[in-house]
């Protein structure tokens, strides 16, 4: 590709096609709730499905844990640190969205509207994220990821015991809803929570949640983006290249590292925030090293150091279990309603009644094999390993090699 | 002065606390020790950060109630064997099963990952962990498998203390463990594995197997793992037997590697006692203070880890890293 200026070269949008394609997808995006209205034609028959309520929560959870991951992905992907301790900061946000946003009760709250605890709660993260940081600069490598590992236990057991803030491990605490105030008032101005009528089209709440959480993403994807132009990430770059050449050349490697973390823990804690109060009630020991090591996943599947990447990489961890269940659910009704010679292969593949073997067990307690979610967890595994061996660059990566190829048709080069 | 604070204060202060404190401590710190001993050799022989070894751990203690109560093995073939030998030969069987396992993994999931950075190579074993962990727990179960050992809970009275068989026999191995591993580092095997530490290209140009040093090292890491793992699952931790949270309790090995040094097996067994200890200190003489909470011993290993690095930031007695442009 050539560009003629500086500017062509640096754009967000480089090529044509580019930018058709990112306007025909986000309208794509837009138009998935409304197929669910009366009166609107399907747009593409088949996916019609993702308009669904379930299907929507899945996606809004898909871009809740994209926005998280874009902030891992600074750190790890552009800094080169890596970072176990992702889990805390999405705990300390939520926490502070709900000492902030949760209305006065037996649990802390102020009641502030969601203009102020949204920042807020990424706010106090990044500050929690630069105090811890000089720690975190001193010791480098490996050692970091076990400072942070340490980061996720400590903070676990802080909110397990600040019962008054996060109602301890029995019962949890419920967090703001999504509702847009300009302050107190009795009535918001955008609910976004339930069910209601936006500009003539009545919306479920999960599609309003949708358009709020996608909104919220495309803003943060920008926000990334640009990161990557400017000079602080090109010297987070140049530190996850090589640390001392970097600062031989003037980058302040300290500094860097620290303005990393915190940029990482502000998207960490507007995505806890963000998660917290899309689920509902939430105990302090949803903010576990599994949550980390899911926001790992979710940057190395994908591929790290991408933006685009990040956001297959959500889509593709968050929509597997779904897939998963939904794929047994249909090799189960296949293998007991069919017959041939694939009945029979598929038959080694999931449990259908009292004895039977397979890999897959959708009824417990019966046979042998891994529950579906068992199974979910060792497929997590399974594909970090996979990709990290197989394909370093991750789903982004795949999808450069399929680019290419067409780009090169009918050369292979 | 409230008479209730001065009693509790009298009890906390009493000799027979710190001793059972003591025997606590040397408990926890040996299964940490054991741990931190099996991941510091993996590391320095292959430069693998192993993060699955809490379920090598829980593995091993599996294996050891599989071959002992669920399958049987020796039982079956020797009905008339007293219940030691059949547990002992239980041992031994999941023992080499597991330093195959150990060779296994090495071979399938981390050579091809070799000369890769420290970093991506460490989030292999990563996922090597959720596979293997949810796959053993899976098979596990909801309910926890006794391991069928012939200790039960028998202790020995010593005066102040009392010390469970179990932990005798703990610290017993331990020491065995630790001697034959020293012992093992002047042999060939124990030679050539050093100089493969030391560089791993100038070994092999010595002739030495580099392949054969990272698959004797992983056996050693997941038998080691395996012996704490079936600790972990008897008398005075689980008297139940293994169960999913097994591999979590393995997982307070890493500050105990983190304050000793990555790269120091000495430093490994150093960072296991003291975390052991520090935590029996903190479960004797903090349980009671109020506004600590719930769960604080838990974490004592991971604040000291923190302040290790503070002071000292590759640990105890690791070797500072020398960076070069």
């Amino acid at each position: 590709m050539l560009y003629s200026s500086y500017e062509a070269d640096q754009a967000l949008m480089n090529t044509g096609p580019k930018k058709v394609i990112l306007t025909l997808f986000l309208l794509f995006l837009a138009f998935i709730p409304l197929q669910m209205v009366e009166g609107i034609p399907d747009l593409i028959p088949g996916f019609d499905f993702l308009g669904n309520n379930d299907w929507l929560k899945l996606l809004s959870t898909a871009c809740i844990f994209a926005i998280g991951a874009l902030g891992l992905n600074v750190l790890t992907g552009l800094a080169g640190q890596v970072s176990l301790g992702h889990a805390f900061f999405m705990g300390l946000g939520a926490y502070t969205a709900a000492w902030l946003g949760a209305a006065p009760g037996p649990l802390a709250g102020i009641g502030l509207p969601m203009w102020i605890w949204l920042p807020a709660a990424g706010v106090v993260a990044a500050i929690v994220g630069v105090a811890v940081g000089p720690t975190a600069v001193r010791v480098r490598g490996l050692y970091l990821a076990f400072v942070t590992l340490g980061l996720v236990f400590v903070g676990e057991y802080i909110f397990r015991n600040w019962s008054t803030l996060t109602g301890g491990s029995q019962s949890g605490r419920t967090f703001p809803d999504f509702e847009l105030r300009l302050w107190k008032e009795e009535t918001p101005l955008v609910d976004f929570a339930n069910d209601g009528t936006w500009f003539g089209v009545a919306l479920s709440g999960e599609a309003k949640t949708y358009y709020l959480l996608v909104f919220l993403l495309v803003v943060f994807v920008l926000l990334a983006k640009n990161l990557q132009r400017t000079r602080a990430g090109r010297a987070f770059q140049s530190i996850r290249d090589r640390d001392i050449a970097a600062e031989i050349m003037g980058v302040n490697e300290f500094k860097y590292k620290l303005t990393a973390f915190g940029i990482s823990s502000f998207y960490a804690g507007v995505a806890g925030a963000l998660l917290a109060s899309f689920v509902g009630r939430t105990i302090p020991e949803r903010w576990d090293l599994f949550l980390s090591v899911q926001f790992i996943a979710i940057v190395l599947i994908g591929g790290a150091g991408v933006v685009t990447g990040t956001l297959l990489g959500s889509v593709f961890v968050i929509t597997l279990p779904r897939i998963v269940q939904d794929f047994t659910g249909w090799l189960t009704e296949y293998v007991t309603e069919g017959n041939g010679v694939f009945v029979w292969l598929a038959d080694l593949l999931v449990v259908t009644g009292e004895g039977d073997f397979g890999l897959i067990n959708v009824q417990q307690g019966i046979g042998s094999g891994l529950s579906v979610s068992i199974l979910n967890q060792v497929l997590y595994g399974l594909l970090i390993i996979g990709f990290l061996i197989f394909e370093p660059l991750g789903l982004y990566g795949i999808w450069l090699r399929i680019r290419n190829y067409w780009k090169g048709w009918p050369f292979t080069y | 002065m409230n008479p209730d604070i001065l009693i509790l204060a009298q009890e906390t202060a009493h000799p027979s606390r710190f001793a059972e404190m003591v025997v606590e401590g040397l408990s926890l710190g040996t299964i940490y020790a054991l741990l931190a001993v099996g991941f510091v050799i993996i590391f320095k022989a292959t430069q693998v950060i192993n993060f699955a070894h809490g379920a090598l751990a829980t593995m091993g203690a599996f294996l050891v109630a599989s071959a002992a109560t669920i399958i049987d093995v020796p039982g079956r073939w020797m009905p008339s064997a007293p219940d030691w030998l059949v547990w002992a030969l239980s041992v031994l069987i999941a023992v080499i099963a597991m330093a195959g396992i150990g060779m296994l993994l090495e071979r399938v999931f981390l050579r091809p990952m070799v000369g890769e950075e420290l970093f991506a190579v460490a989030i292999v074993t990563l996922g090597l962990d959720i596979f293997l962990r949810n796959y053993t727990n899976d098979w596990i179960g909801p309910q926890p498998r006794p391991l069928g050992d012939p200790f039960g809970a028998e202790v020995v009275d010593l005066g102040w203390v009392s010390i469970a068989q179990t932990e005798i026999a703990q610290i017993v191995v331990a020491l065995v463990a630790v001697g034959a591993i020293a012992l093992f580092f002047q042999s060939r095997m124990g030679i050539a594995m050093r100089a493969t530490a030391f560089d791993q290209e100038a070994a092999r140009a010595q002739g030495i197997s580099v392949g054969r040093v990272f698959s004797i090292s992983w056996a050693i890491g997941a038998v080691l793992a395996a012996i704490a793992g079936i600790f972990i699952s008897l008398f005075p931790r689980r008297a139940a037997g293994v169960d999913n949270t097994t591999a979590f309790f393995a997982f307070k090995a890493f500050p105990a590697i983190i304050i000793g040094g990555l790269d120091s097996v000495v430093g490994a067994i150093v960072g296991g006692l003291l975390v052991g200890f520090s935590e029996a200190a903190a479960g004797t003489y903090l349980t009671g203070v109020s506004f600590l909470g719930t769960g604080f011993a838990g974490i004592v290993p991971y604040l000291l880890m923190l302040l290790v690095l503070i002071v000292r930031p590759y640990g105890i007695f690791g070797t500072e890293e020398i960076r070069r442009v």
